[in-house]
């Protein structure tokens, strides 16, 4: 096995991008990074795109070879990954799995999204298909539903509060609002997400990540040849993946994610890193409680403690640990494919110290966590500087 | 929603009857029926078995904001129901005036579940009422 290291990124703003198509978005961001990377399109050996739709939502599928062709790359293999919203975050791991396993050198991953050329109950059937299509989508079991149906049955258990799930929101506005390639860029209160329209109760809009169009991409290198393309590598310490039932209903729990824990443990152990060490980290808040479950189950507080401390600051800017600097998937936007590799790009961006007004003062190691569906795929990458 | 309902017929049965299966090595009931058992990982004694369909309300929500086959019914009431038997199950609430918590006893209904289109075939699937 060998290092692996980033050594390039590409994100393009996040949110309703009408002038923008499928192809427009994956161009954006990959000239990006390959002008990062300092690289020439001849270099890279393969791509890697991941979009969890586009075929419901643009009528495109193929959008591996799309993504390569647009970003200028000839006759490259291409290759699209799928995994619901976890997507991008397996798309990142099946590049780092072929640069650490010396098939290739330099690997681009992409992943986008154009969502918001459908209706919205359009858009809730496409995102509907991550869970069981035939067991709850076909009884009219949306998304937000199933995260709804884990909220009440965390607040029964926990006695998390409504005012609580409503602080991961105003924490990752407040975050969002210091991001240029944020979806919103206005703070909101406690208030304002506890008088915005029930979606499927208790999520309410502003409980909700919104329907985004954005693209994210990122080059990977072997880390010994990584300063050839960038004078600031960042080493993917871990790189670790789970998976469990597609149907939430049949989980041991409602209120934790297992394969997240399965695949944060895996990570920490090949990291050599414990959840005490992590500074800053991405996580896959689709929901407000999908933050506070994966507080939990990463291990940054026990089962039940999270939310209190969120709603306590814990969790902010420059705090103890500092969640979803980005906006998360709530403030930035989730352009479903892209999600997991533009964490990657944030978490990057603050190794680095690039990160502007949103500047993690302390950042060494770095994490992802991206999930698919309820629950059903988690991904999770653990990052450092390079020595 | 996917208007083609073959997939609707093809689960029909099963559906209609709340045919469960039970894995004869370790004792463990799956509804919907697995072809193997999650449990102990084998496949050899899966045997059908009906469920009473009465169970406890697990959690619950009501949705406002439907998936588009839904529509008309928005906003409904979904739950996640833990069988007396043991496997738990998503489905439809049906709203009788009583009160629906967690812990919530209930019995099974069949309903209509939607329509396609307005001369179109109703598809039916059982839901549950609280007791
Ligand atoms: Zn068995």
């Amino acid at each position: 096995m060998r290092d692996v290291a980033i050594v390039g990124i590409g994100l393009t703003r996040f949110g309703e991008r009408w002038e923008h198509g499928l192809r427009e978005l994956m161009a954006e961001a990959g000239v990006k990074a390959l002008t990062d990377a300092r690289i020439e399109s001849k270099d890279v050996e393969i791509v890697y795109g991941s979009t969890m739709a586009s075929g419901r939502f643009a009528g495109q599928e193929h959008v591996a070879a799309l993504l390569a062709d647009q970003m200028g790359l000839k006759n490259v293999p291409a290759v699209r990954i799928e995994n619901a919203c976890a997507s991008g975050g397996s798309a990142l791991r099946q590049g780092y799995l072929a640069v650490a396993g010396g098939i290739h050198d330099i690997v681009v991953v992409g992943g986008v999204e154009k969502m918001t050329d459908v209706t919205t109950a359009e858009a809730t059937t496409a995102l509907g298909g991550a869970g069981d299509q035939e067991w709850e989508l076909a009884q009219g079991i949306t998304f937000p539903g199933l995260y709804a149906l884990m909220a009440k049955r965390h607040m029964h258990e926990y006695g998390t509060t409504e005012e609580q799930l409503a602080s991961v929101a105003v924490k990752n506005h407040e975050n969002a609002s210091k991001n240029k390639y944020a979806q919103f860029r206005k703070k909101i209160t406690i208030d304002d997400v506890l008088k915005s329209r029930v979606v499927s109760d208790p999520l309410k809009v502003f409980d909700c990540s919104p329907i985004s169009d954005g693209a994210a991409v990122v080059v990977l290198a072997p880390l010994e040849k990584a300063r050839q393309y960038n004078d600031t590598p960042i080493t993917i310490a871990a790189s670790s993946q789970a998976s469990d039932t597609l149907r939430l209903a049949e989980r041991e729990k409602l209120t934790e994610v297992k394969a997240a824990q399965i695949a944060a443990s895996g990570a920490y152990r090949t990291a050599k890193v414990s959840p005490k060490d992590i500074n800053l980290a991405e996580v896959h808040d689709c929901f407000t409680i999908a933050e506070i479950m994966a507080m939990e189950d990463l291990g940054f507080f026990e089962k039940g403690k999270a939310a209190k401390a969120i709603f306590e600051g814990e969790t902010a800017l420059n705090s103890r640990l500092s969640v979803n600097t980005s906006g998360g998937l709530k403030g930035c936007g989730h352009p479903v494919g892209a999600t997991g590799i533009k964490q990657a790009v944030e978490v990057v961006m603050q190794l680095r110290g690039e990160a502007g007004e949103r500047q993690v003062s302390n950042a060494e190691v770095g994490l992802t966590h991206n999930v698919g569906g309820s629950g059903a795929t988690a991904v999770v990458h653990i990052m450092k500087r390079s020595n | 929603m996917e208007k083609a309902s073959a997939s609707s017929w093809r689960r029909m049965e099963e559906r209609y009857n709340l045919l469960a299966n039970e894995c004869k090595n370790c004792g463990a009931v799956y509804f919907p029926q697995r072809i193997v058992c999650r449990k102990c990982g084998r496949h050899t004694k899966m045997e059908s078995r009906k469920l009473s369909g009465n169970g406890t309300v697990y959690s619950y929500t009501r949705t406002h904001s439907p998936a588009d086959a839904f529509e008309e019914e928005s906003p409904y009431l979904i739950g996640v129901i833990e069988l007396d038997e043991g496997p738990r199950v998503e489905g439809h609430i049906v709203e009788n005036g009583k009160e629906v918590t967690i812990g919530t006893k209930v019995r099974p209904v069949f309903r209509r579940m939607y329509a396609d289109g307005e001369e179109g075939l109703i598809h039916y699937h059982f839901k549950f009422a609280p007791v």
